[in-house]
């Protein structure tokens, strides 16, 4: 055999041990989805969905902690979305290359890889103690909102950046404002781009429960809560207890809450990336 | 015309203007709160930790082998809570470095575009998943499935929550890499097949060590996140904090560590409740270290390429 | 001849991009209701010195002028001088056609729209009127809803003039506005422009000599941030003073 044929022989190795390892976390991936499935999907019924939590297993519904996650979605929506898109905005459009902006743009990055258990830390001192909200929802969308800030505040920044200049100086040479021209066509230009990160944002927010235990969030909630100061559980939370306990009925529980709170984040997602394909579909300038 | 000009000129419309100021001003505030977030981290945690620290003396948290401040026999010792954290962290690594990197070698050198396209997405599931998900299927079905080979695998174990969080980080390490190696100018990928290079050895002797800081950040993000996650080891690993290496017994994470206090009923002001900061301050050092150090790769690195 | 007044008037006009010094000592004085039109090579000034007749140059990093810009004999750059306002005054047509992605009406409209006025009748008269001045009218009255990037390149040029004419200007800066455009568009701008100039002060910067000479009635050779030659259009192609204006002109550099 000679070298070159050697050689052609270690391509072809490296090409099967390529597609071997694209496909080996596709494939646990599926062993995973269809094994929650089949362990859970029985266990999902009107009952299931409409059930306050309860010590036994078959009795137990997720009520509250759906309650508990829309609740959660809503009130970070409302704070964080603003906040972000005005960050985003100010960088991307105001700001000049001053140390101010530099150093802006290193704390964000480095906010972004903060673990979000630290936020929950922060979140239980701040908000929990100073403000005395404690394990309220308002508390734990305060908390949760700080975490996807910065991915917010990044997304916005490249949609708008990806607006050309030319829209922008056609803007100003109409006499428009600086405000005129961000609200009348820089942020309709990249609405698209812009709700594509909020809503993988919020895919994120629905996933989390670590920050939300240590800010106080139980697992046992009785009621389904009707206001921003009520204690509050979610999904991730009641499937994080459910999976904790000993009993096998409870983890047929957990496995059936997974699917739900799967299908939220697979639904989430998947507008992100329809919206996304559609909007680098549309005309380019 | 010449009539209209001056008034034109002239500062009519004030009001406008205040809103304009006021409007910056707003979106001004919202981009300075980022920085009100990290002083009041660094603060949160360092106020804490300075009262844990007037008891506890550093050099007991840095050097003692055992932590059991919930115990009547307290030691504060940090050590068996570091262990366990890089132990899960290098399990998980392990398990994604390699073929992470491989997939981005892979995607980039020898898959057809389409097939590129399809894949990436589906890979990025991967990374969408909650990790609460992740921890029940470390439990449910990675350790019973290791337990097989490994029969001494212990039902709460740094070897499969480790092997789930590589799983999960693979999409980090392998769109980031692909992302490197796609940045390195075409001529050189050309410059090494004009000289009959294969496709294998184009991509490990031109194109990776060309992007090799951009993967070295990607690594580096990736152990930043390992460090970091909860709940797969909180589900799957334990709350035994133990100074080992030894991947088949329970162990306990400094996040781990967090959430166990989190859930008991610790009355604030208290020397256990401080605990939970000084364990945080030290997670955020590490993370902290490893994302400057990443950024300070990436902006070498680009300045190498403009 | 009679002599027309002065619209616009640059003196002693330096330029500066941080320590790039764009514009040396401009001194010109541009005529009411004329085409005076910028020509030069690539990277000579002529762009920048346009941008600093409307202020667009004001949002760049480091970009600063000295002297005086004056328009109707007011200096442009003065402390009272609002930016925005100005801009009504001194309407600009791009290189590239600009238009908003959004309908054609809305593209017309944006200028007086900004301006605070909502009155629908006003708008769509306005519309029309512009529509018409750039002979669109007839093309596009039936989708004024439908988007503007819709249009052909010409189309789309025309509804830009259209757009800086609806806020009633005085002048219009036009910075290559035919450059991505075929000969036929060109043709079709070009028209436009000589019918304008009965209402409009006109300032074109163009890299298309002929361009220069079928359109302006002033043309000024910028060479290196410097005016060399400012000299009535017909004069300046025949029997131009400086010798680096007719190398230019005779297409000996470009």
């Amino acid at each position: 055999m000679t070298n070159s044929d050697k050689n052609r022989l270690k391509d072809k190795a490296f090409q099967v041990f390529g597609i071997f390892c694209t496909f080996i976390g596709l494939v646990v991936l599926a062993i995973f989805l269809i094994d929650i499935l089949i362990e859970g999907i029985s266990r999902i019924d009107w009952d299931f969905i409409t059930s306050l939590p309860s010590r036994r297993a078959s009795r137990a519904g997720i009520l509250t902690a759906w309650a508990g996650t829309l609740w959660i979605l809503g009130l970070t929506s409302v704070i964080a979305f603003p906040l972000g898109i005005a960050a985003g905005v100010y960088l991307e459009e105001y700001s000049k290359k001053t140390k101010l902006a530099n150093f802006l743009e290193i704390n964000i990055a480095n906010l972004a890889g903060v673990p979000s258990i630290i936020y929950g830390l922060l979140g239980m001192e701040i908000f929990g103690r100073i403000l005395g909200l404690g394990g309220s929802l308002l508390s734990g969308a305060l908390t949760l909102s700080l975490l996807i800030l910065p991915i917010i505040i990044v997304t916005t920044r490249e949609a708008i950046k990806a607006v050309p200049r030319s829209i922008r100086d056609a803007s100003y040479a109409l006499g428009a404002s600086k405000w005129q021209t961000t609200w009348n066509q820089v942020l309709p230009a990249s609405f698209g781009g812009i709700l594509t990160g909020i809503i993988l944002s919020l895919s994120r927010a629905v996933g989390e429960a670590a920050p939300l235990i240590v800010i106080g969030a139980l697992a046992y909630v009785p009621f389904v809560p009707t206001s921003p100061t009520d204690e509050f559980t979610v999904l991730p939370i009641q499937i994080f207890n459910w999976t904790s306990r000993p009993q096998a009925d409870f983890l047929v529980n957990a496995a059936a809450a997974i699917i739900i709170l799967l299908l939220i984040t697979f639904i989430l997602n998947g507008i992100a990336v329809y919206l996304r394909s559609k909007w680098q579909n549309k005309v380019k300038w | 015309m010449r009539l209209l000009l001056k008034s034109h000129l002239a500062c009519k419309n004030f009001p406008l203007r205040v809103q304009e100021r006021i409007i910056e001003g707003l979106l001004w505030l919202s981009a300075v709160i980022t920085i009100l977030i990290t002083a009041a981290i660094i603060w949160v945690l360092l106020s804490e930790s300075v009262s844990f620290f007037s008891e506890v003396s550093i050099i007991d948290f840095l050097t003692d082998k055992e932590w059991t401040p919930l115990f009547a026999q307290k030691h504060f010792g940090i050590l068996p809570l570091v262990a366990g954290t890089l132990l899960t962290t290098a399990i998980a690594i392990a398990v994604a470095l390699p073929i992470g990197l491989t997939i981005a070698v892979y995607l980039n050198e020898y898959a057809p575009g389409r097939f590129k396209q399809t894949v990436k997405p589906l890979l990025e599931i991967l990374a969408t998943i909650p990790t609460v998900v992740y921890g029940f299927f470390a439990l449910t079905v990675v350790t019973p499935f290791l337990q097989k080979i490994i029969p001494t695998l212990a039902g709460f174990n740094a070897l499969s929550a480790g092997i789930v969080m590589g799983i999960m980080i693979i999409p980090m390490i392998s769109s980031l890499s692909e992302d490197a190696i796609s940045a390195v100018p075409r001529s050189l990928r050309e410059a090494a097949y004009g000289m009959g290079s294969t496709r294998l050895q184009t991509a490990f002797g031109v194109m990776v060590p060309a992007a090799s800081s951009g993967i070295v950040v990607s690594v580096i993000l990736a152990i930043s996140r390992a460090v970091g996650e909860t709940m797969i080891v909180a589900i799957a690993a334990g709350q035994q904090p133990r100074l080992t290496l030894d991947p088949t017994v329970p162990i306990e994470t400094i996040t781990t560590y967090i959430v166990q206090v989190s859930l008991g009923d610790v009355p604030h002001g208290s020397l256990e409740y401080r605990t939970i900061f000084a364990a945080g301050i030290t997670l955020f050092i590490f993370t902290f270290a490893l994302n400057n150090l990443s950024f300070w790769i990436k902006k070498k690195y680009q300045e190498k390429y403009d | 001849m009679s002599k027309k007044p002065y619209k616009l008037e640059a003196r002693n006009l330096n330029a500066f991009y941080g320590g790039f010094h764009a514009l040396k000592d401009i001194n010109i004085a541009m005529e009411e209701k004329a085409v005076t039109a910028f020509i030069g090579p690539s990277g000579c000034g002529k762009s920048t010195f346009l941008r600093t007749l409307n202020r667009m140059n004001d949002y760049i990093d480091g970009f600063r002028v000295e002297g005086d810009i004056l328009l109707d004999g007011r200096d442009i750059y003065g402390k009272d001088v609002r930016v925005d306002e100005l801009r009504k005054e001194v309407g600009m047509v791009f290189q590239k056609p600009n238009p908003f992605p959004k309908t054609i009406f809305e593209n017309v409209v944006y200028g007086l729209k900004i301006q605070g006025i909502k009155d629908k009748k006003v708008l769509t008269e306005a519309a029309e009127r512009s529509l018409r001045q750039t002979a669109l009218w007839e093309e596009v009255k039936d989708k004024m809803d439908k988007s503007a990037l819709a249009l052909s390149g010409g189309q789309q040029q025309r509804l830009c003039i259209a757009r800086a004419l609806a806020i009633s200007p005085s002048v219009i800066l036009m910075d290559e506005p035919t450059s991505a455009l075929d000969p036929i568009s060109t043709a079709k701008i070009e028209e436009l422009i000589y019918e304008l100039k009965n209402d409009y002060t006109i300032v074109i910067v163009t890299h298309n000599m002929q361009q220069a000479g079928r359109v302006s009635d002033q043309t000024a050779f910028f060479y290196m941030g410097e005016l060399v030659e400012y000299a009535k259009t017909k004069t300046m192609f025949t029997s131009p003073k400086h010798e680096r204006t007719q190398n230019y002109i005779t297409g000996r550099f470009g």
